[in-house]
């Protein structure tokens, strides 16, 4: 190894990536080159001080707790079973979760997205500054997207229709970046979420509606996309929505 | 609850603020054990934690903010090392002081503050903070040296006029 091959790496090795062999002609270089191992060395100490600098804040124990409390799940309140023998509870009970734990799962994720989606819809609406890029022209809303999200999409001209286009802004739904548009209909808001379909992403049917705490949610898959509306109007304009962002070229 | 006092810290350094930096804590933790059934086993547990921190960083305002502030610079382009003789780190170092270090840090636009805290305060390997970031492993190694070269920079400049 030269002393320009090893200045090209020096972070890495200082860092420890890199081969085994690559690591070991590093090693062999330091030994018998002074500049290059004093080199090393600064960025070493780098590093150290660095660590330590870095090591700077620390999590009040109140915190702690408050966040321990908010994050441990929910316990069942406890039953009695005095009578019942023990080994004919464990049976009932191991019954019942054979019977029940996989409509349980289904129900458990289908719930989890809807309160995702409606969070982010709420949350949304509950920001000073809803969107992050504010316009009616399907236009300037569109490309704002570019270089923002691994995808595109049509919007819909709402010309003769009865909802108006507010703007958007990306979003993350389950780790997963999405558009969120907001609409608007007889001053009621409307977040439609477009994002990559992958297998498991949303757990229920292809094309589905539902309600979820006095929101309604339609959602359907087209060119690899999956569109989910959610707002409070009524499920019959959520639909026609949907139905003008289907026919959207 | 694992990496609590370490993801608070990292939360920490993103943010600037400490109410902001719970915040993000706890919407972490929320969105990790609804979404625990994603996590595939097997693979990093941290890389995947710290990349939901970061994510939801990046959703908030603040996040958007910063992140809307993109380089023209080429993230691929090779950085220019100092002349072997100079070792910037040791000359800097002796006479750098740790609030030095941690205003030069506050100072770092986020891709860089991140990354140098990712690798030199969480201690993770290249591929591991290529999978919380989301960017390939060439990406890593160049921004990180462009990284510590900005470093570098800020703290010659606060070093001025300091007595040698």
């Amino acid at each position: 190894m030269t002393c320009d091959s090893i200045r090209a790496k020096l972070d890495a090795f200082v860092d420890g990536a890199g081969s085994p062999q690559e690591l070991a002609d590093f090693d062999a270089h330091l030994r018998t080159c002074p500049a290059c191992a004093a080199d090393a060395i600064g960025r070493l100490q780098m590093k150290r001080v660095t660590r330590a600098a870095a090591a700077r804040y620390t999590p009040s124990p109140e915190f702690r707790a408050r966040l321990e409390k908010n994050v441990q799940p929910k316990r069942p309140p406890s039953w009695t079973f005095g009578w019942l023998p023990r080994l004919a509870v464990a049976g009932i009970l191991l019954v019942l979760l054979a019977l029940g734990v996989t409509l349980w799962m289904r129900h458990s994720n289908r719930e989890e997205a809807f309160a995702e989606l409606v969070d982010l819809h709420v949350a949304t609406l509950a920001s000073a500054n809803p969107v992050d890029v504010v316009s009616t022209d399907r236009h300037t809303v569109k490309p704002w997207f570019q270089g923002k999200l691994p995808f595109t999409f049509n919007l819909p001209e709402l010309q003769n229709s009865p909802f108006k286009l507010i703007g958007g802004r990306v979003a993350y739904f389950e780790q997963n970046p999405a558009a969120q548009l907001l609409f608007q209909i007889r001053n009621h808001d409307l977040s439609v979420f477009i994002l990559q379909d992958r297998p498991g992403i949303f757990p229920i049917a292809m094309s589905s509606t539902a309600r979820e705490l006095a929101f309604n949610i339609e959602t359907w898959t087209d060119g690899g996309l999956r569109y989910i509306i959610v707002s409070d109007v009524a499920p019959a304009d959520i639909h026609d929505l949907g139905m003008l962002l289907k026919s959207a070229k | 609850m694992p990496l609590f006092a370490r993801l608070y810290n990292f939360a920490h350094w993103l943010t600037h603020d400490r109410a902001s930096a719970e915040d993000l804590v706890q919407e972490t933790y929320m969105k990790a054990l609804r979404g625990f059934s994603s996590f595939q086993q097997g693979t990093n547990f941290r890389a995947w934690i710290y990349r939901i921190l970061r994510n939801t960083f990046l959703t908030t305002q603040a996040g958007l903010k910063v992140s809307a502030l993109v380089s023209l610079d080429s993230e691929d382009e090779k950085v220019v090392e100092p002349a072997a003789a100079e070792t910037p780190e040791s000359v800097l170092l002796a006479r750098v002081e740790q609030e030095t270090i941690q205003r030069a840090l506050e100072e770092l636009p986020l891709k860089f503050r991140e990354i140098i805290l990712l690798c030199d305060s969480e201690e993770m390997s290249y591929q591991e903070i290529a999978d919380t970031l989301a960017v390939p492993i060439g990406t890593v190694m160049s921004r990180l040296s462009r990284a510590r070269k900005a470093m570098r920079e800020l703290l010659s400049v606060r070093l001025q006029g300091v007595p040698r």
